[in-house]
């Protein structure tokens, strides 16, 4: 079976993953249109290439970063996600009028 | 058929009738299609026989039919869950049943019935519903119970592991047709009428100006053109960053196998979508195995034990007697899943270039239907026919998604 190396359990085999999507910027839900949400929600990139990809150790619960291509497999590097978001991120209630209905 | 058959019975020497590939590109066509699958084929093959609109040209960067047309299961049904998902399969069975009169070429179409079985009561609850829309919009879909299931298909085992089935949804005109013959049927008849196919030619980009596609780009060279459709299935996220459009499409290998042949044992195609998996006989007898894809995107159509083991598990708990039967092939497509597991067809921001997409695990059965709408659309310069108004790309940025996830799963 395929290997994922976990920053936290080590390597494993692939079946104890589950594949999270594209690691990506979320605009701001509170101040972003209808069209920019949309946009965020459904569109991804989808390349044929090397891809940051959110993963999850199932038996752990651990969520990580993966760097991946999508034409070979091949994983070249995972690690944990305080590499690349480095400040806690709030999220601000919505404001109730001007919001997506 | 018959006609023709008894002609090539009586002639001397049976000549290959697929003519051999223009050896050049023209600097311009009124429309390029892009992708020479089965869908690509059809859309020109209505091009030419009904709109008149020869001046076409098909590429493809592999050969006819070399992506996922010749790869798939071939299961043709309508019983799907939403009103737009049902009318719009509905009218392909239609075409299905007829498209050997069409072609004077047999595709081998054979209504078996599909079987799904149900393991929940929320499944069956479910089916219950299914069965209802499809039988509204003019589709044979019947409940049946455990002894009504077992008097169908004898060799099924019931009282699957931890999951006995308790209901099935009897989908009377499910079938399957030969998927090569299909797409050469399309081809034969749209090259018979001037269309030209291209192999081995790659689309590597657009010339797009103030909106409006003027020419596309391939490795033989760039041509013009009065407008493009893509219909490239696994690949058309990479083709739809080219045309700058972003679309909500995840590509994911589907992977399938065939066993060594057996007697005949099985009529009809049946499915579990809680086991995730279906099987069927095929015409040679081989048993066909498929189930749900990979778990993870992948452009790569590499197959892994993993999801064979799994898949192979719950085909012998379905019919125990598979454990004695050896594999004899596998392979793997790509396919280009949409989140509501329906596909996307029409316009797109770009005024002259149409979208034939996010077929998924489920746009072999639609070739019919989607070849015929998209003609419509490309003849009359973006009408948007009736039938597929509501796939449009457009539909996600107004949260109108068309979920038939439920009706999809593992039986495509
Ligand atoms: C294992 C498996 C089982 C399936 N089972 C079923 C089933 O039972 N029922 C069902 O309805 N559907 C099924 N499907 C889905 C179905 O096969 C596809 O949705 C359908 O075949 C798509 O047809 P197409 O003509 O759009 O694409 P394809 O047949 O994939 O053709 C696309 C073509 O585009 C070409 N291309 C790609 N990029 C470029 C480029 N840049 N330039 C030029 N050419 C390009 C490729 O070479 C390819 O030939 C299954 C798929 C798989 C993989």
């Amino acid at each position: 079976m395929k290997i994922m190396p976990c920053p936290l359990n080590g390597p494993r085999n692939i079946s104890e993953f589950t594949y999270g999507g594209e690691v990506r910027a979320m605009p701001d839900p509170a101040r972003a249109s209808v069209a920019e949400w949309a946009d965020h929600v459904f569109n991804q990139d989808n390349p044929a290439g090397v891809v940051r990809e959110w993963w999850m150790h199932n038996a752990s619960g651990y969520w990580f970063i993966a760097e991946r291509h999508t034409v070979s497999d091949d994983i070249l590097r995972t690690y944990d996600p305080s590499e690349i978001f480095r400040e806690r991120v709030e999220f601000a209630a919505a404001p109730t009028e001007g919001t997506p209905s | 058929m018959p006609l023709s058959l008894l002609r090539l019975g009586f002639s001397s020497e049976i000549k290959p009738d697929f003519p051999p590939p223009p050896a050049k590109l023209k600097p311009s066509y009124d429309v390029v299609i892009i992708g020479g699958g089965g869908h690509g084929v059809a859309i020109a093959y209505y091009l030419a026989k009904y709109h008149g609109i020869t001046n076409v040209a098909v590429l493809d960067k592999g050969y006819l039919g070399g992506g996922s047309t010749t790869r798939n299961t071939a299961v043709i049904r309508s019983n799907y869950l939403t009103p737009e998902g049902v009318k719009f399969y509905i009218e392909s069975v239609k075409l299905f049943r007829e498209l050997s009169n069409e072609f004077d070429f047999n595709i081998m179409y054979s209504e078996r019935g599909q079987l799904t079985l149900a393991h929940t009561d929320a499944t069956v609850r479910a089916f219950r519903q299914r069965a209802e829309v499809n039988r509204h919009f003019g589709g044979r879909t019947e409940m049946l119970d455990r002894k009504q299931i077992h008097e169908l298909v004898p060799l099924l085992n019931l009282d699957t592991g931890h999951m006995p089935i308790l209901a099935g949804l009897w989908h009377i005109d499910g079938a399957t047709a030969r998927h090569d013959g299909v797409a050469w049927g399309y081809a034969r008849g749209a090259i018979q009428r001037g269309v030209e196919f291209h192999p081995l030619t790659e689309v590597t980009g657009f010339d797009i100006e103030n909106g409006r596609l003027k020419a596309v780009k391939t490795t033989r060279g760039t041509i013009q053109c009065g407008c493009a459709v893509q219909a490239v299935a696994g690949h058309s996220s990479l083709l739809l960053q080219k045309a700058g459009i972003r679309a909500p499409i995840h590509t994911y290998p589907l992977q399938a196998m065939v066993t060594q042949p057996v007697k005949p044992f099985l009529d009809q195609l049946v499915s579990s979508s809680a086991l995730h998996c279906y099987v069927q006989q095929t015409g040679r007898g081989e048993i066909l195995i498929g189930g749900g894809s990979d778990p993870y995107p992948l452009y790569n159509t590499r197959s892994t034990i993993d999801l064979k083991e799994g898949l192979l598990a719950h085909a012998i708990e379905m019919f125990p007697f598979f454990a004695n039967v050896k594999l004899m092939r596998q392979w793997t497509g790509i396919t280009d899943m949409t989140p509501d597991y329906s596909p996307i067809m029409g316009l797109s921001p770009v005024e002259n270039y149409y979208l034939d997409a996010g077929w998924g695990t489920y746009g072999f059965k639609s070739t019919p239907i989607c070849g015929k709408t998209m003609a419509e659309l490309v003849a009359s310069g973006g009408k948007v026919p009736e039938l597929i108004a509501p796939f449009g790309l457009d539909r996600f940025s107004r949260f109108q998604q068309i979920n038939e996830m439920g009706a999809t799963a593992a039986s495509h």
